[in-house]
């Protein structure tokens, strides 16, 4: 490589997966490293030197083909490590991919590498908020299409979408992401997920609200007073994920709205198709792809 | 009464029952069905109790209504509580509704002996089957088989369900005869043992023919209630040890007692469940599952019971000074099991980092090793942990330390006390 350490230069790009790979082959194509990624509307910075990278599919397929020839768990560390909220992900995952590239995959065995530990440990992170919110997700009945929120730290959907349209293949859901402003969409056959700005669940019909009490007495009856223990329970299950959970929401969310089918069915903002039915083809969310 | 209420008397009534699990199955998504059951090796939890407890099945009784007269139970005959009991169809849309909004992961039904314990059997499989096939319920179904049921039924209760199991409740014949004189240990387990070649069986046909009916597919548990009668620790893992051994039961759960009646055969309504030993229990559990420990390694007939201020692992390290350190870099996997604060996992993650390079201290707390029990147990590449110095008394006071975070609150006032009397 051509002495360019000493010089800081950053790589701007659109945010996607393609993209963040597009800039891994530009850096070898130039023979630079970069010191830091920014995508979007993060602020741009012109003290340093920087290059955009224009996303080229083409580009990304090649080097995740390589990686995935050295070793294909580096290829699945690197989508899912992608999916994190790991503050300078991609300045990790580059130098996880530099090394592999300049090494080979021995190192990978080894937890605890200092290039692959900070990776590995956001991945897990990932994973678990993955398993925690397949139990956690909390579905609604509305007029025959379920629809859930979540407000994970990760992007989990792309992860968590396969799991839930195989166990509800037959079904129409839709699954909104409150912290990435992102939704899943599945009808038998099909999912995908879309960016979704704003979405806000409307009040329970009849059925529905009936459901919802009795999960909620469920919940209620079923601990031991005797063993009761705050702390396990939240060691167990986060608070964080309460927000989103049928049994600990106030008495509004048990109460059906007044006069049936005066709330249109949610989940289809201004423009937007309805759920259960595909949205029309547009830019998909960023890393939504198979 | 309607389902509102009747579903509050049949959980109510099923709440003791400590399996909640839905591991092990392995239905995988089937078109024109609903739902397919957990990938992942641990299950899948929807949410937890206030006790902290997993809840993942539907954890109901058919009916709460009961002809035995077992002492330590609710739903007993001569208890005056309210009586209840779903149809299959209030059954069967629960479980569907549940099930799609995602709050459960399957039903767990269990009974009172209604008439029978056929009879009740007879009304079980009616709702499971009404749930399978009219409903096209593929998720997780977990049956409790009743002592005395005719082999025929349990036989057809196999086939709909992914789990059976049959409780024990109290770990020794004397106290099954004062306490449950309506069952025998026969009864009991005579379905256990069925249960156990009928899933081999049917395994075994699975090789030959791929569409051959599964039985049980995700094995048999039972239950042990610990606290009512007077069993040590010592019998109850070596009753443990055995059904697993020889019942190739899955889990063995434990259950501490809670007083639920007056009785001159029981502890006393003001007397808490012994949480802290039903704790050293699951641990000891464990270390007969994963670990490679017999129950004879553990406890023995000086000591019987269990140490309250250190696990059981950390007991029988204490027990063996000489066994340590370890040197992480060459030991084998069986020798890092027994080495406390390092895991299944961990000890694996050694394995495959060592083949890298070798490792040092500074590496193990990364490969996930728990560093505040395991320093005193290893050595890296001949070294232990920088400035440790230790007797065997502050290594005593050290391992309950590390432990006492983690323990249910109530019991950490009881270990302070132990502290004193260890610093005194």
């Amino acid at each position: 490589m051509k002495r360019l350490l000493a010089m800081e230069i950053f790589y701007y790009y659109d945010g996607s997966f393609d993209g963040f790979l597009s800039c891994v082959f530009d850096s070898y194509a130039h023979k630079e490293i970069p010191a830091g990624f920014f995508s979007g509307e993060d602020g741009i910075c012109t003290l340093f030197d920087s290059r955009t990278v224009s996303t080229d599919p083409d580009h990304a397929v090649r080097v995740l083909r390589k990686v995935a020839a050295l070793s294909p768990e580096a290829a699945v560390l690197l989508r899912r490590g992608f999916l994190t909220c790991l503050p300078e992900k991609e300045l990790y995952l580059f130098r996880l991919t530099a090394k592999l590239l300049r090494e080979g995959p021995g190192f990978l065995h080894n937890r605890s590498d200092e290039t692959l530990f900070p990776v590995i440990r956001a991945v897990q992170h990932l994973n678990g908020e993955v398993h925690l919110l397949k139990g956690f997700v909390r579905f609604s009945d509305l007029g025959g299409v379920l629809g859930g929120e979540i407000e994970p730290k990760n992007r989990v959907l792309p992860v968590l979408g396969g799991h839930f349209a195989a166990r509800f293949h037959n079904e129409r859901f839709f699954l909104y992401d409150r912290t990435h402003k992102e939704a899943l969409f599945h009808v038998p056959g099909r999912s995908v997920i879309r960016p979704l700005a704003d979405f806000r669940m409307a009040p329970p019909d009849e059925v529905e609200a009936r459901y919802r009490l009795l999960w909620k007495r469920f919940y209620d009856t079923i601990a031991i007073k005797e063993r009761e223990n705050p702390r396990l329970r939240m060691n167990n299950m986060p608070k964080r994920y309460w927000g989103t959970m049928t049994e600990f929401q106030g008495e509004d969310w048990f109460k059906p709205r007044s006069s049936p089918g005066a709330a249109s069915i949610p989940g289809a903002p201004d423009g937007r198709s309805a759920p259960g039915t595909l949205p029309p083809p547009g830019p998909s969310a960023p890393g939504s792809g198979p | 009464m309607d389902v509102l209420e009747k579903l509050t008397i049949l959980t109510d009534a099923a709440k003791y029952d400590a399996a909640c699990t839905s591991s092990g199955g392995t239905r995988t998504a089937k078109k024109g069905y609903l739902g397919n059951t957990s990938t992942s090796t641990a299950g899948c939890c929807h949410t937890f109790s206030a006790d902290g407890r997993c809840v993942t099945l539907l954890k109901v009784l058919l009916t709460n209504r009961c002809v035995y007269d077992c002492k330590y139970c609710v739903n007993r005959r001569s208890n005056e509580t309210k009586r209840a009991a779903f149809t299959p169809e209030e059954l069967a849309d629960l479980t569907i509704q549940f099930y799609r909004r995602n709050y459960i992961e399957g039903l767990f039904l269990s009974s009172g002996v209604f008439r029978s314990p056929d009879y009740t059997t007879e009304l079980m499989i009616r709702a499971l089957s009404l749930l399978r096939e009219r409903y096209r319920f593929n998720g997780y179904i977990h049956a409790k088989a009743i002592p005395g049921t005719s082999p025929e039924l349990v036989e057809r209760l196999g086939f709909l369900a992914d789990r059976l199991s049959v409780n024990i409740e109290l770990p020794s014949e004397a106290g099954l005869n004062s306490l449950a004189p309506d069952k025998t240990k026969r009864a009991i387990l005579a379905p256990m043992r069925q249960i156990q070649t009928r899933n081999r069986q049917s395994r075994e046909e699975l090789v030959k023919y791929r569409h051959a009916p599964r039985f049980a597919p995700a094995g048999q548990s039972t239950q042990l209630i610990v606290g009512a009668t007077r069993d040590t620790d010592f019998h109850i893992l070596r009753l443990t040890q055995g059904l697993y051994d020889r019942y190739s039961l899955k889990r063995v759960f434990y259950s501490a007692y809670v007083p639920v009646v007056e009785h001159a055969l029981l502890p006393a309504k003001d007397v808490k469940p012994p949480l802290l030993r039903e704790h050293r229990l699951y641990q000891a559990d464990w270390l007969l599952r994963f670990y490679g420990f017999r129950a004879e390694e553990l406890l023995d007939e000086n000591n019987q019971d269990f140490d309250t201020r250190v696990d059981p692992k950390c007991s029988w390290a204490l027990a063996h000074l000489d066994f340590f350190p370890v040197e992480v870099n060459t030991a084998a996997y069986e020798t890092l099991l027994r080495i406390p604060g390092v895991g299944v996992t961990s000890a694996r993650r050694i394995l495959s980092a060592r083949r890298v390079g070798p490792l040092h201290i500074d590496n193990l707390k990364k490969l996930g090793v728990v560093m505040k029990r395991a320093q005193y147990f290893l050595t890296a590449s001949g070294k232990m942990a920088e400035g440790l110095r230790f007797t065997p008394d502050s290594l005593l006071r050290g391992l309950i330390a590390a432990e006492r975070p983690l323990l249910p609150q109530q019991e950490a006032v009881q270990l302070s006390l132990f502290d004193q009397t260890e610093s005194a």
